[in-house]
């Protein structure tokens, strides 16, 4: 179940429309480092998380993840709104357009559609924190390439809020990566699937 | 912009402060559950967001479906959407 805040995580207030760089910043929304797979990989992941505080940290940043998919697209929208057709054709943006006008779809910036073999759901603790790790720091790496390219502050100001959560998230995700290993054996973390070979007690209600 | 924006303005960035409080120390909580410092902070910006939603559906209009309190029009879909920017 979620609830809708009608509010950004961090607000997004751009005056001056660009569709270059917003067909750069949409792989942030669909592309392989997205926010979009973020989102789907971790809510994916939890489902059969047996250790709780790992399954609620992949639930929150899960769900926040979800915020910054909506920060990335404001950014793409407000860079693209009410765009002329000569500005369109001028800028590269008419291939988007003749699919999509200017409404948002989920692609990478080279215009591959989003993919759900862009995220792992492995059913393996280890393994999907790893990949959550890896994920975060390729989140970081495409913000800092977004942030070499954009000039405008009223853009790169909501990118930073954003690369900034890579690095928080990052940060959670080791700890759940202790918390993992802290329940295994440390003489060989992998002599068992802690999400499959072990038989769990049914829930009390 | 007049003073009754900037008022809003204001309220809607302190909105913003104290929910990212709640929100990050919620992700910190998640990995260290007993730590009574964290769980301090995080009743603290829980209680100030808590009242600044409550303010601002009071003077503005709703942010959330839990403090939404319609009287005559119902303001949570007919007031501009987050993404349209504007404000602060």
């Amino acid at each position: 179940m979620w609830n809708y805040e009608k509010r950004l995580q961090y607000p997004v207030n751009i005056t001056q429309t660009n569709p270059q760089m917003a067909q750069v910043i949409i792989s942030q929304f669909g592309g392989p480092d997205g926010e979009l797979a973020a989102s789907m990989r971790y809510l994916s992941q939890r489902y059969t998380m047996p250790y709780k505080e790992v399954a609620g940290v992949l639930t929150d940043i899960g769900t926040e993840e979800l915020a910054h998919m909506e920060m990335v697209s404001a950014i793409v929208y407000q860079l693209t709104k009410n765009l002329s057709p000569e500005e369109i054709k001028a800028s590269g943006f008419d291939k988007y357009y003749v699919d999509h006008t200017l409404a948002l779809w989920p692609q990478a910036a080279g215009g591959i559609p989003f993919n759900a073999c862009e995220f792992q759901s492995k059913g393996d603790p280890i393994t999907d924190l790893f990949e959550d790790l890896a994920a975060e720091q390729k989140a970081r790496t495409t913000y800092d390439n977004i942030l070499r390219l954009v000039k405008d502050p009223e853009v790169s100001d909501p990118i930073r809020f954003l690369r900034q959560r890579e690095i928080v998230h990052f940060q959670r995700f080791g700890e759940s990566l202790r918390l993992v290993q802290e329940q295994l054996d440390s003489r060989n973390f992998y002599a068992f699937n802690p999400e499959f070979d072990v038989p769990r007690p049914a829930p009390n209600c | 912009m007049n003073p009754n924006q900037m008022e809003r303005c204001k309220l809607y960035r302190w909105i913003h402060m104290v929910s990212f409080a709640v929100n990050d120390i919620n992700l910190y909580l998640d990995t260290h559950p007993e730590d009574m410092a964290a769980i301090d902070y995080f009743n603290h910006y829980r209680e100030l967001r808590m009242q600044a939603l409550k303010e601002y559906e009071c003077k503005y209009g709703p942010l959330t479906i839990d403090t939404a309190a319609p009287e005559d029009k119902w303001l949570w879909s007919t007031q501009p959407m987050p993404w349209e920017g504007g404000c602060c």
